[in-house]
């Protein structure tokens, strides 16, 4: 009756009887159609990013471009200087300076305060905790107008602060991370403890490396989460200077910046700045999953 | 189970739930401090009054960090935008130095009672998100459901090619991907090129700023569309004619529509996903014994078991709706016609564009009493739903 036989059960005898073949081969065409409507739209961005104005406008559909230029990348990468400058490495590099400071602290931040909630005493911890889950709720967009006056009368209104510090803590995370901590056995600690070692110490060299796991999921929910923020990186900044690849794109596409379609630069940028989270998404897949749950579901 | 919600629970009876469905293996001891729980073994108890010493200032130091900055960024300015929302503050002086004009409740009597462009703006901005949230929550949640159901097919093959496929889209930034739905959905996009294969031609989707119910009952010959009569245009609500409230999204909203339901569904399948497989697998057997079919198991084994998740997704897609953003300002800015304007944009474009920061404030605190509202609402709904079938059974 243990629970490896079970489900190896589980595994080899289903439920309820195949299909009959004429349902099971409609069954699977619905399916991959399913599956085209998903991942074609990735794929004809691909395809347009290569392609000349004419030919996007003209064969949208088209996976094999009819002149195929790389037109739109070497303006995206200042290589060639037709049209006006798209400053899109100056994008990059603001996105990953963004997003490399705030999943540092977001992951720092989140280690300490979950660790605490999870394990320390301290006067005013369940009522922090309240406060916690409180502010969870709080719809984002309500604080569009509100973050910006805050930064405004601290003065910091357009800088790289202002669009770091609003971020570097996130409510949810500290939940992964205190879920986790609660699942390592109090005896490690205790026997640390005994051996000398201080809060601190027992945190960082004991209980923080067992959290491996953990940390590599809020590492990525934080990554890409900042790599992907746009509404705050809109109201926290103005100048050019701080146009991240979200902002930068928004901007373009919404039409302040260069006339005309140009479908083959716009998506190119949007591919260029979907690919690193891509990258992270196929070779961290496991770990996506289990954020998407331990963020929604609660219990 | 319920939503992360702002209900406060007894946080300790949370938490330890929590760690016991998502651990796997033996649960670690129960650890609720503060709570009269079992003593530890006397062993531990030199250890745990050594522990003691400091550890309220560890603790406080270890949280600081978060406290400060959801202190400073979430809590002051959610109280600095009230103050705002009853001033007339153009964004330029310092509005708490007492010198910018005091205007009590104006800036909500403009949205709500008097007749004007605010509120006609504000009422068409409600109407709008009103039908977004209408198509996008029912839509996305069975679409979710639905490829869920598929995912969790044994028998399946590629399932996790498929689930891979399904979810990415909730990965990718929504900038991104309205970008390449701005044109998959041009006038000769690739959409129009697929529709016109079979004989329909189609929209100019982004400019066509008609409302779909009253193509629909145009079409049919039902209403005018060109000159609405009677009552549909005589009446009018918050300065919108009825006939404008019934008209429906516009072709243009829809194409919003698609998109969050194509982006959000892969986040809500993993959602379903992850309850389809706590069932246990003792119950469909015994369901299967008795010799169901698959609408009887999906009918009266699976869909009971999902309804709080089924719950938490539509409270989560509830919340999330309602504040959709970053899809209007990247494909439509609220044209055509103001016909995908939604409130979070009316409240960004209203303070940022035209300086009115009292206002935009304004828009965005009835905009989060609307949510509030809806939650509660379906909160109340869906308990009392679920109460009954209990009752008779």
């Amino acid at each position: 009756m243990s629970a490896s036989s079970t489900a190896a059960r589980a595994q080899s005898r289903p439920v309820l009887k195949r299909f009959p073949p004429p349902l099971r081969i409609l069954g699977y065409a619905l399916v991959i159609g399913l599956g085209l409507l998903y991942v074609l739209p990735f794929a004809i961005q691909l395809a347009t990013g290569f392609k000349t104005d004419p030919d996007a406008a003209a064969h949208p559909l088209g996976m094999i471009p009819v002149t195929p230029t790389t037109a739109a990348y070497q303006r995206l990468f200042g290589i060639s200087q037709a049209g006006d400058g798209v400053p899109f490495l100056r994008w990059l590099g603001n996105t990953v300076f963004v997003a490399t400071v705030v999943t540092a602290g977001r992951v720092l931040f989140a280690s300490m305060a979950g660790y605490a909630l999870a394990r320390l005493r301290f006067p005013g911890r369940t009522l922090l905790f309240g406060f916690l889950l409180s502010v969870i709720a709080v719809p984002p967009v309500v604080l569009l107008i509100p973050r910006f006056l805050v930064l405004n009368t601290f003065g910091l209104f357009d800088t790289y602060a202002a669009m770091i510090l609003p971020l570097l803590v996130d409510a949810a995370q500290i939940f992964i991370m205190k879920q986790f901590f609660e699942s390592i056995p109090r005896e490690v600690e205790e026997a640390a403890r005994v051996d000398g070692a201080g809060v601190f110490r027992t945190y960082w060299s004991v209980v923080l490396p067992m959290a491996r796991p953990a940390l590599i999921t809020v590492t990525i929910l934080a990554f890409q989460g900042s790599w992907n923020e746009f509404t705050h990186y809109l109201v926290a900044t103005q100048s050019s200077q701080y146009e991240t690849l979200t902002t930068g794109l928004a901007r373009m596409v919404s039409g302040g910046l260069g006339g005309g379609t140009q479908y083959p630069l716009k998506l190119a940028a949007a591919l260029l700045s979907t690919l690193p989270v891509a990258v992270l998404f196929f070779s961290f897949q496991r770990h996506f999953v289990r954020g998407a749950n331990a963020g929604s579901v609660k219990e | 189970m319920s939503a992360r919600t702002s209900r406060h629970p007894r946080p300790d009876a949370r938490s330890r739930a929590g760690e016991g469905s998502r651990t796997a293996g033996p649960p670690g001891e129960p650890d609720t401090p503060g709570g009269p729980g079992p003593h530890p073994a006397a062993s531990a108890a030199p250890a745990r009054r050594v522990r003691r010493r400091g550890e309220g200032a560890w603790g406080w130091l270890f949280v600081s960090p978060a406290v400060l900055v959801l202190g400073l960024f979430l809590v002051l300015p959610t109280l600095m935008a009230l103050w705002v929302s009853l001033l007339h503050w153009d964004g330029q002086s310092n509005p708490f130095s007492g010198q910018t004009e005091f205007a009590g409740l104006d800036n909500y009597r403009a949205l709500l009672t008097q007749d004007g462009l605010d509120r006609t703006l504000f009422a068409t901005s409600l109407r709008n998100t009103f039908y977004y949230v209408l198509l996008t929550v029912p839509l996305q949640t069975v679409l979710a459901l639905s490829l869920a159901l598929i995912v969790n097919q044994r028998l399946l093959r590629g399932r996790g090619a498929l689930r891979t496929a399904f979810f990415f889209p909730a990965v990718t930034s929504s900038i991104a991907v309205s970008t390449i739905f701005l044109f998959l959905f041009q006038g000769s996009g690739a959409v129009n090129a697929v529709l016109s294969w079979i004989g329909v031609k189609g929209p100019n989707w982004f400019n066509d700023p008609r409302g779909v119910f009253s193509l629909l009952l145009g079409g049919l010959g039902i209403v005018d569309t060109g000159h609405p009569s009677g009552a549909l245009a005589g009446h009018s609500v918050m300065g919108l004619s009825w006939f404008e409230w019934l008209s429906g999204p516009s072709v243009a909203m829809c194409t919003i529509i698609l998109l969050a339901v194509w982006t959000t569904s892969g986040t809500f399948m993993l959602i379903f996903l992850a309850a389809l497989q706590d069932i246990p697998r003792e119950l469909e057997e015994a369901a299967a014994m008795e010799g169901v079919n698959r609408f009887q198991m999906l009918r009266y084994v699976i869909l009971p078991a999902l309804r709080p998740v089924l719950f938490l997704v539509l409270t989560l897609g509830l919340i999330a709706t309602w504040q959709v953003f970053d899809q209007v300002y990247v494909m439509s800015q609220g044209a055509p016609g103001n016909t995908t304007l939604t409130p979070a944009f009316l409240s960004y474009s209203t303070a940022f564009d035209n300086g009115d920061f009292g206002q935009g404030a304004a828009i965005a605190f009835v905009l989060l009493v609307v949510i509030l509202i809806m939650t509660t609402l379906q909160r109340l709904l869906l308990r009392e739903r679920t109460a009954r079938p209990r009752r008779n059974r």
